[in-house]
């Protein structure tokens, strides 16, 4: 059979168009145009936005957006296999209670952090052995671990929240470079995203990544490790959502089982808005981290603007549905001019 | 199920007796029956008592109702995320409907909940149908637009007990019989539904379509449509679910709501709806909503802290999709030894 219209949506089109000049598969992407309406955003907001262009909000805005940023990195990797982490904000919040908890017991901090980045890695290997060796769903896996990592990060700490931390590290997480309002942890994540930019783009692994998203089968018969891949992939989601968790504890000075509820769909909204494509084997990290950044500015504008910060949740929600649509509404033009021309010779 | 050797069956009682044994529902009923029964046995109120035979049955209708939209909506192999900004949308409407409309009907109220809702799962199940892109990522664009609506139209309000008529709230608590309302309108639903996905064309053709969705297309069936109508009942069963929120809590605030669908995804995950579709029933998914609540209920008399209710939860998920995984290998190495015996 060759013209089978697959309902649920096949990828309009997963392969360059070698048709058009180099210079136009190059340029325009999704990821320019996630990048230009970045810029379009960022400058309007400065115009008209009050205070909006000044140091301090942009140093608010990137310590506001990091936990998102980091999670992006490796969740991109793992969207791009085809597969899916709702747990990554439980596992944030299962480190922060795990820093808090060992820090009131008397541990030093920095042993309780090395503690917290292993367990996130046993979090993301409890996703990635249900995914790869057990073969289960990662939609339905990630949704049960995310009650699960929740409930144990409640169940460690209850409702109350551990507020101690020592102060060079709390003041570590916001602590600014001078007067430029750039955050010293914006160090931190310019090497993460350097290293997963690499990672993704750049190695062997990140080719598989691609090859695996685009057909697992052809994948494993060209010599990828289907499982392994997988498997480091979730890997890495729960390392640095773990990383984002101490993060977040330093930041906010607080270790609560209930932190970053919810900040599961932010951060796959922020994926896939910079272009990666949820059936896997497509995006870029450029347009990823144009992607955090976006939604970041875009609420931070609002909400110094005075608009309701969930009311900023319909533009979240709409660009998010505008950028999966786009295609397909570039494809009916496309279908319809051609229409158009081969009725009028 | 069809087996390629006919096999000897006695009479039909012993047939639907079988069928029953082996349902995958039996298994979640027998579950919550033991937990039922370990937790009368430590604390004889929890099933002994006016109040907790209410519960028992009132605390996962709402929740079953969301549960069988979604049920719905995952045979189809698609997903609803939005149903937690449906019930919360919903559920802000009805309390400004008894506010701004003095005296109105209250079956009024369930009609226009019920439409609202259906009006919401008509736009998901569009621009998933008609721009043939994944659920996972339009209904989760609609959780963040609907709950942004919500919050733009209640702000900081909140709607309280006082706002709503007393023979509303009475609706929420009142029972039937000893059976209350809402657990009546919730299996009243179910039945429906069951009915209608069991029995109906329209309902064979979701299995169809979420078993093999190119090959429904292949086959003649209007995939868009059928897509659409399994949003707009999720929708409308959302926004059911919304009214009876109020009915049951009297308070509303813009964040009523938040996180009810991943809750509705597990139940109907746990009660057997295959994540891919093609399989599973609406009654699973109510079975399912039954036994995570009732655990819930259940922990703190079991002597476990409540804090811990949702880790076991996640414990319950997995268990029930790791099942399902291991009832499906088991099934598809039977057919296979049969299929080589027969050739």
């Amino acid at each position: 059979v060759t013209d089978v219209r697959i309902p649920t949506a096949a990828p309009t089109r997963t392969y360059p168009d070698y048709s058009r000049p180099l210079w136009q598969r190059w340029v325009l992407t999704r990821e320019t145009a996630v990048i230009a309406a970045l810029i379009v955003v960022a400058v309007v907001a400065s115009a008209t936005v009050q205070n909006f262009g000044t140091p301090v909000t942009l140093g608010f805005l990137l310590l506001d957006v990091t936990p998102i940023l980091m999670i992006a990195l490796p969740m991109t990797l793992v969207i791009v296999t085809g597969e899916i982490d709702l747990s990554v904000a439980s596992t944030l919040g299962l480190s922060s209670v795990l820093l808090g908890v060992l820090t009131k017991a008397g541990w030093p901090i920095e042993l309780a952090m090395v503690v917290c980045l292993v367990v996130g890695l046993v979090c993301g290997a409890v996703n990635g052995f249900l995914v790869t060796v057990v073969g289960l769903p990662s939609l339905a896996v990630t949704i049960g671990t995310l009650a699960l990592f929740r409930g144990i990060a409640v169940g460690l700490l209850g409702t109350t929240a551990i507020t101690e931390f020592p102060f060079f590290w709390q003041n570590l997480a916001q602590q600014r470079f001078g007067t430029s309002g750039i955050p010293v942890v914006m160090v931190l994540v310019a090497v993460l995203v350097a290293v997963f930019a690499v990672l993704l783009h750049a190695t062997p692994y990140g080719r598989g990544l691609f090859a695996l998203g685009l057909s697992s089968e052809t994948a494993a018969f060209s010599g990828v490790n289907v499982a392994r891949t997988k498997f480091i992939a979730f890997l890495l989601t729960g390392l640095i959502s773990a990383l984002a968790g101490i993060y977040w504890t330093l930041r906010y000075g607080s270790a609560r089982g209930d932190n970053a509820v919810g900040l599961e769909l932010s951060v796959i909204a922020a994926v896939l808005l910079g272009g990666v494509s949820i059936f896997g084997g497509k995006g870029a990290m450029h347009g990823v981290v144009a992607g955090v950044l976006l939604i970041g500015v875009l609420q931070s504008a609002l909400r110094l603007a005075n608009v309701s910060s969930d009311a900023i949740n319909i533009i979240t929600g709409v660009l998010l549905i505008l950028s999966v649509l786009s295609p397909r509404i570039l494809g009916w033009m496309r279908a319809a001019r051609a229409r158009r021309r081969r009725r009028q010779p | 199920m069809t087996t390629l050797t006919p096999e000897k069956v006695p009479n039909p009682a012993a047939r639907i007796a079988r069928s029953f044994v082996r349902a995958r529902e039996t298994g979640i009923l027998v579950a919550i029956l033991v937990v039922i029964a370990v937790t009368t046995a430590i604390n004889p109120s929890f099933l002994f008592s006016g109040d907790g035979w209410r519960d028992l049955l009132l605390t996962p209708a709402i929740l079953a109702l969301v549960a069988i939209g979604q049920a719905i909506v995952i045979i189809t192999r698609n997903v609803d995320l939005s149903v937690g900004s449906v019930v919360g949308l919903t559920a802000y409407l009805t309390g400004r409907l008894f506010i701004d409309v003095h005296g109105i009907p209250v079956i009024a109220v369930f009609v226009i909940g019920a439409l609202a809702g259906a009006v919401l799962g008509l736009v998901n199940g569009a621009l998933v149908a008609f721009g043939k892109v994944p659920a996972l990522v339009i209904t989760l664009g609609t959780l963040y637009a609907y709950r942004g609506i919500d919050v733009l139209w209640a702000g900081s309000n909140r709607i309280n007990a006082s706002d709503i008529p007393a023979d509303f709230l009475g609706l929420g608590t009142g029972s039937f019989l000893s059976i209350p309302y809402l657990a009546i309108l919730a299996v009243v639903v179910m039945l429906v539904a069951g009915w209608f996905l069991r029995n109906r064309r329209g309902g064979r053709e979701l299995y169809a379509i979420g078993s093999d969705p190119a090959a429904a297309e292949l086959y003649g069936l209007k995939v868009t449509r059928r897509i659409l109508t399994a949003f707009v009942l999720s929708g409308a069963s959302a926004g059911l679910a919304g009214v009876l929120f109020v009915a049951r809590y009297g308070t509303v605030s813009s964040q009523t709501g938040t996180g009810l669908e991943l809750q509705a995804v597990g139940a109907a995950v746990i009660g057997g709806v295959a994540i891919f579709g093609g399989s599973g029933s609406v009654y699973g998914a109510v079975l399912g909503a039954v036994l995570l609540l009732t655990i819930n209920r259940a922990l703190p008399i079991l002597g476990i802290q409540d804090f811990w209710q949702q880790a076991v939860v996640g414990v319950l998920i997995i268990g029930a999709i790791v099942l399902d995984r291991v009832l499906a290998l088991r099934l598809s190495r039977r057919l296979v030894a049969e299929r080589e015996v027969a050739a």
